[in-house]
């Protein structure tokens, strides 16, 4: 079974759906993630933050539950949004690295297909990704960036909601069988 | 080490992935060198998309925006034409406030220079039927007004009083076929009855064939009827047909002939005179009456006394006022008490004379703040 192939569990005990992510959207999804990134906050400041780069590689990751393609993921999206930034390249990529790795890996221990673990994934995705970005932008950059807690914390309530939204709806993409 | 790796595999990636873009990020921040290579390629695959994007939510945009823009045009266009209605109808009320304030102003200057007591009523309602000539007005028994009344305005007569209630009364018009009034011409002197004929019609009765009476010839209220003042204009004639013994006189009333929206109700009327001498012909200069015959004398009377020898009457008193002087006796001293001498007979509604009495008892025309406007009318 290739990784393509890894069954993601649905609902139901005992009943399995196996279903498969297509690989154009595994192709697609970053590449809109990127383009709204990139686009949409143009016009529309008040997204910016919602990272979707990052629920696209937490779906994924969990989607696909190995923790190298996830790491992979991981590092090929933040590496792009490095290449589009005026920073160095390679901050987003190691933390985005990190996130892909570790959202494999809970993808692997966790029914990621319940919509509260996806909340609570998305939730905590974020948090780690602000604070891994921070850090590394302080640590390796010595930039002085200071972080607003309840802004933090009100982007990542509204990222895990926009993730569970955007799981669901990228679960419709699915190749479904049994 | 070998095995070590590679139960650690998961592991081991993540550290040698994030030890080599440490590296990166520690290359290009030592060297302060940039990774073009890689932001060519990730600009240049994102651009053509961005481009696409921007692209089509521009078109979208704009094809949203141009139809919010039309849509408010239209809605603007909307507004201006319900504006332009708006105004066309005020326009128009204007324009009928104006004529109303025109006849107002006409008929309150006809109030002023009548003689006759007069009040102004509002023509509030019309009859109930089709073909039926009357006309409710806002003056009733509160404002003095009785059935019989005369109502008039300033371009002749209208109707009369049928019937007076509180607050209104009904008006009968000329056209209709139970009116009647006394009427004389103006040039012939010919009398009849006014009796009305359509809508629009008047008939006059009882003017016998050898009456000559001729288009155009106007008619005024001879106050036989005692309804109406003597003097008041009723209509030109249309037609005048020879008939078996009378002539079938059809007149055109004038008071009439605007529409009515206010008139005037004649408590107390006074008798004019006719304008007889203001010419048969509308619109013709009229020349001035011609001197007597009979030996005036060349000093004008206008130094020797007020009365103007100019009809019999008056020559007659002028003969007398002489015959006083040549006889150095005070001319007009021996009055009969018993006669009223200061009996205002223009005042009494029924006229004592007929209609051809001497000026005396008629009001002179120069008394009269203006003739009325039949005089004027060509």
């Amino acid at each position: 079974m290739s990784d393509l192939n890894w069954p993601m569990t649905a609902s139901g005990r005992g009943h399995k759906k196996i279903s498969r992510i297509r690989p154009w959207v595994i192709l697609a999804a970053p590449v809109a993630a990127i383009l709204f990134q990139v686009y949409v906050p143009l016009y529309f400041p008040l997204l910016q933050y919602l990272e979707l780069p990052l629920l696209v590689i937490v779906y994924l990751s969990i989607s696909r539950r190995g923790p190298i393609s996830g790491a992979l993921i991981g590092a090929m999206i933040g590496l792009t949004q490095d290449a589009l930034s005026h920073q160095p390249i390679g901050i987003f990529g190691m933390v985005k690295t990190v996130i892909g790795y570790a959202s494999a890996s809970l993808g692997v221990r966790f029914d990621t297909g319940h919509v509260a673990v996806r909340l609570a994934l998305g939730f905590v995705m974020f948090l780690c990704h602000q604070f891994l970005y921070w850090m590394a932008r302080r640590s390796l950059l010595g930039a002085p960036s200071g972080v607003e807690i309840p802004q933090t914390l009100l982007a990542a309530l509204a990222n895990a909601l926009l993730g569970a939204l955007l799981f669901h709806l990228l679960d419709k993409l699915r190749d479904r069988g049994e | 080490m070998g095995s070590l790796l590679n139960r650690y595999r998961n592991l081991t990636f993540l550290l040698l992935l994030l030890l080599a873009q440490l590296i990166l990020v520690a290359y290009q921040v030592r060297t302060n060198q940039d990774i073009r290579l890689l932001r060519v390629w990730a600009v240049s695959a994102v651009t053509p998309m961005a481009r696409l994007l921007a692209s089509t939510s521009g078109n979208a945009s704009g094809f949203v925006k141009d139809y919010f823009v039309l849509w408010g045009v239209r809605q603007e266009n909307r507004r201006l034409a319900a504006e332009l209605d708006r105004m066309k109808m005020e326009n128009r009320y204007l324009r009928s406030e104006l004529g109303t304030a025109d006849r107002a102003q006409a008929l309150s200057a006809f109030q002023a220079r009548t003689p006759s007591r007069t009040v102004a009523a509002r023509v509030i309602g019309a009859g109930p039927a089709i073909d039926s000539r009357v006309l409710l007005v806002d003056r009733g028994t509160a404002s003095g007004v009785r059935p019989g009344m005369a109502v008039i305005n300033a371009d002749g007569i209208v109707g009369k009083v049928t019937a007076a209630y509180p607050t209104a009364s009904l008006v009968l018009l000329v056209t209709d076929s139970g009116f009647a009034a006394g009427v004389i011409g103006a040039v012939s002197k010919a009398q009849g009855t006014l009796r009305g004929v359509s809508r629009s019609l008047c008939r006059v009765d009882y003017i016998e064939n050898e009456e000559k009476v001729q288009v155009g010839e106007w008619f005024y209220t001879s106050g036989e009827d005692r309804l109406f003042p003597r003097g008041l204009p009723v209509g030109q004639v249309r037609s005048a047909t020879p008939g078996k013994t009378f002539q079938e006189v059809l007149v055109a009333p004038s008071g009439l002939s605007r529409g009515l929206e206010e008139v005037l109700i004649v408590l107390e009327g006074v008798h004019q005179a006719l304008p007889a001498a203001e010419g048969t012909v509308a619109g013709a200069p009229l020349l001035p009456p011609p001197p007597s015959d009979q030996a005036a004398p060349a000093v004008p009377q206008q130094a020797q006394g007020p009365v103007v020898p100019g009809t019999d009457a008056d020559r007659l008193v002028d003969q007398y006022r002489k015959a006083a002087e040549a006889q150095k006796k005070p001319y007009g001293d021996n009055v009969p008490p018993a006669k009223p001498p200061a009996a205002p007979p223009a005042t009494v509604k029924p006229p004592s004379s007929p209609p051809d009495a001497p000026p005396a008892t008629v009001k002179p025309p120069s008394s009269t703040p203006a003739a009325p406007p039949a005089a004027v009318k060509p």
